[in-house]
């Protein structure tokens, strides 16, 4: 396993009375592709300002490699940011914009006319160079943003939703070239989005956040199929979140029916939440459902057709390529290995998943 | 039916340009290139390089780029500090700043004339205390003085506008790519913001230029500045055609400066407000 690159132990920050950040103890492995993700005001862009070092920690100690930085200005740091709305120096050409950090290493011409040449070859803007950073589109001033960072040679670059400004094509476009970049570079990449099909498409590792506390860290596998709470059943994706009691291991009650399940170790006669993802909600003919109800909306999606159906006082949430007519009568059934148990939150503040290092 | 009301509503500033400002202009032009017979001449024009007058010119473009400097030196740091304050101490500051501007220009003045007669307040003090008395009144340096006073704050409001509209992030990433503080401020923060600083430099050195008062009150009538000139020519000698003649070299300058600064400040981001 690689060692880590940044560990973040017990940082806290406030801006007056607003907790930003509680106590919070996150680490990045080196060549990770990491994600902060969470809505806005969740403390996730805070969190890449104090690895950058723009912002201090109240509280805690920021780790690279080993030593402690927390006390170090940006520009001793070994990383580089790429900021959201780009912050390209308007009064340069692109060029100088690629040399500024070169520039200030005193390294000489030769080796910085290669790298101008070398960046733009990867960020795909060969010849862009005397170029003004207003006559270039938002996307290639993004790109431009990239490579006036990873010129520097970083061990981390630190990306603070740097798609956001973008249109939807655009953005996925950009994605594959990010994820393309990273691979060819091998350094470690810190990103933050609100984006959560961003963050499944890219990331290695996501940290799911609200609140100032970690949700969830996992892979995008483990964070999608089986999310920790239901704050994050919610923000990753569509989902049916159930009031449940869980009678024993791999029995679990809702809606007066007894569902079999997967998992085990919750207790007997305990409240949990239940989350079953859409199109994993299989409709059949009323008698052999668990359950049964009627469709109440349906709406074509292209990929496949996304209905509600009214079954045990409870407005499901379906998506499936076969169609059901408004008002037919249709029983639900769903296997047993994606019915996602979740332990409910103590309290509405500490909607925090307890995390394991 | 849109542009022909909006024509109606533009009435009235048309009325009152073509009175107050075409036809002034207009006479000026035509005094200006007329000699008291009223036959056409250029010698009016040409009467900047009779030396008095040429040593007059010289004065003023001297102390006006004193003074534009030292406003400079006194209103960028200044306007940096206001830009970083937060919006509700901002306010109250940048208040405090702007009232002695709500004050008449002239009486200002005045009070300086007061305060550094040979007899004035600071003189009083510094007698009071036993300490050499300070004869600047009637120098050049009351001038330089005065100009700084009167137009400092023309210097720091477009600086401080030019300022406050740097984002954030662009000074992060100079410091980010491995800016110390000052390469941070040498590289990025003063050249993003040198339209607020050419347009300070032209809304100081042109009225600086071409004040009259400022010289008057604080000069004594030893000192002639080209204002001096011309507005003696008007008062005193009742040549209007020589003071239009030289309020047209003046006008020159002015265009030049003016267009200078254009050249730099192409968005008119420097603008006042």
């Amino acid at each position: 396993m690689a060692n880590k690159l940044i560990d973040l132990v017990n940082i806290t920050k406030s801006y007056g009375d607003n907790v930003v950040l509680d106590d919070l103890n996150l680490y990045i492995r080196e060549n990770e592709f990491l994600t902060l993700l969470g809505p806005s005001g969740c403390g996730k862009t805070t969190t890449l300002r104090i690895i950058g070092g723009f912002e201090q920690p109240d509280q805690g100690k920021v780790m690279f490699d080993g030593t402690d930085i927390t006390n170090l200005p940006p520009n001793k740091r070994q990383l580089n940011t790429v900021f959201q709305k780009y912050a390209l120096f308007t009064h340069m050409t692109i060029a100088e914009n690629i040399a500024f950090g070169l520039k200030l290493k005193n390294k000489s011409k030769a080796y910085i006319d290669d790298k101008i040449h070398y960046a733009l070859k990867l960020v795909n803007l060969d010849g862009y160079e005397n170029r003004k950073p207003d006559s270039l589109s938002g996307g290639q001033q993004q790109r431009i943003a990239i490579a006036r960072a990873i010129v520097n040679e970083p061990k981390i670059l630190l990306l603070d939703e740097p798609l956001g400004a973008l249109d939807l094509k655009l953005r996925q476009d950009m994605q594959y070239e990010l994820i393309r970049l990273k691979n060819e570079l091998g350094i470690t990449f810190i990103y933050v989005t609100h984006d959560q099909e961003e963050a499944l498409t890219m990331s290695d590792t996501i940290v799911v956040m609200n609140q100032g506390y970690i949700q969830q860290i996992g892979t995008p596998e483990d964070i999608y199929n089986e999310p920790e709470n239901a704050f994050v059943a919610d923000f990753i994706g569509d989902s049916n979140i159930i009031n449940a009691t869980m009678l024993e291991d791999r029995l679990v009650s809702f809606f007066g029916a007894k569902w079999q399940c997967v998992d085990e170790g919750f207790g007997t006669n305990k409240p949990v939440d239940v989350v079953i993802r859409p199109e994993d909600v299989v409709l059949c003919k009323p008698e052999e459902g668990t359950i049964s109800g009627e469709v109440t909306h349906i709406i074509f999606k292209g990929v496949h057709y996304e209905m509600e159906v009214m079954a045990g006082g409870f407005e499901w949430l379906v998506h499936s390529t076969i169609m059901h007519p408004v008002g037919e009568k249709v029983g639900i059934q769903v296997d047993p290995f994606n019915i996602q148990i979740m332990h409910k939150p103590e309290s509405e503040d500490e909607e925090v998943a307890y995390v394991e290092d | 039916m849109k542009t022909k009301q909006s024509k109606w509503l533009a009435m009235p500033f048309t009325v009152w340009g073509i009175v107050f400002i075409l036809i002034p202009l207009f006479m000026i032009f035509y005094y200006g290139l007329i000699d008291s017979e009223k036959h056409f001449t250029l010698a009016n024009i040409t009467a900047i390089a009779e030396p008095e007058h040429l040593k007059a010119l010289g004065l003023s473009i001297l102390l006006s780029l004193i003074a534009t400097i030292i406003c400079l030196v006194l209103a960028y740091p200044l306007a940096m500090i206001l830009s970083r304050l937060g919006i509700n101490q901002n306010s109250f500051i940048v208040l405090i700043f702007i009232l002695p501007m709500w004050m008449n220009f002239l009486l200002r003045t005045l009070a300086w004339q007061t305060l550094l007669e040979k007899t004035g307040v600071i003189n009083s003090i510094l007698h009071f205390l036993h300490l050499p008395s300070l004869n600047i009144i009637n120098t050049p340096y009351a001038i330089v003085l005065g100009m700084v006073y009167n137009f400092l704050p023309f210097m720091v409001l477009p600086i401080y506008n030019s300022l406050i509209k740097l984002d954030a992030d662009v000074i992060n990433a100079a410091r980010d790519l491995g800016a110390n503080g000052i390469q941070t401020f040498t590289k990025v923060i003063f050249p993003l913001t040198i339209p607020g600083v050419i347009s300070g430099i032209t809304m100081v050195f042109i009225p600086a230029l071409t004040t009259f008062v400022i010289s008057n009150l604080l000069g004594g009538s030893k000192i002639l500045l080209i204002g001096n000139v011309i507005e003696q020519e008007f008062t005193q000698a009742s040549n209007w055609n020589l003071g239009s003649g030289l309020s047209l070299v003046m006008m020159i300058f002015i265009i030049i400066n003016m267009a200078a600064s254009a050249v730099f400040d192409k968005d008119g981001e420097g603008g006042m407000m």
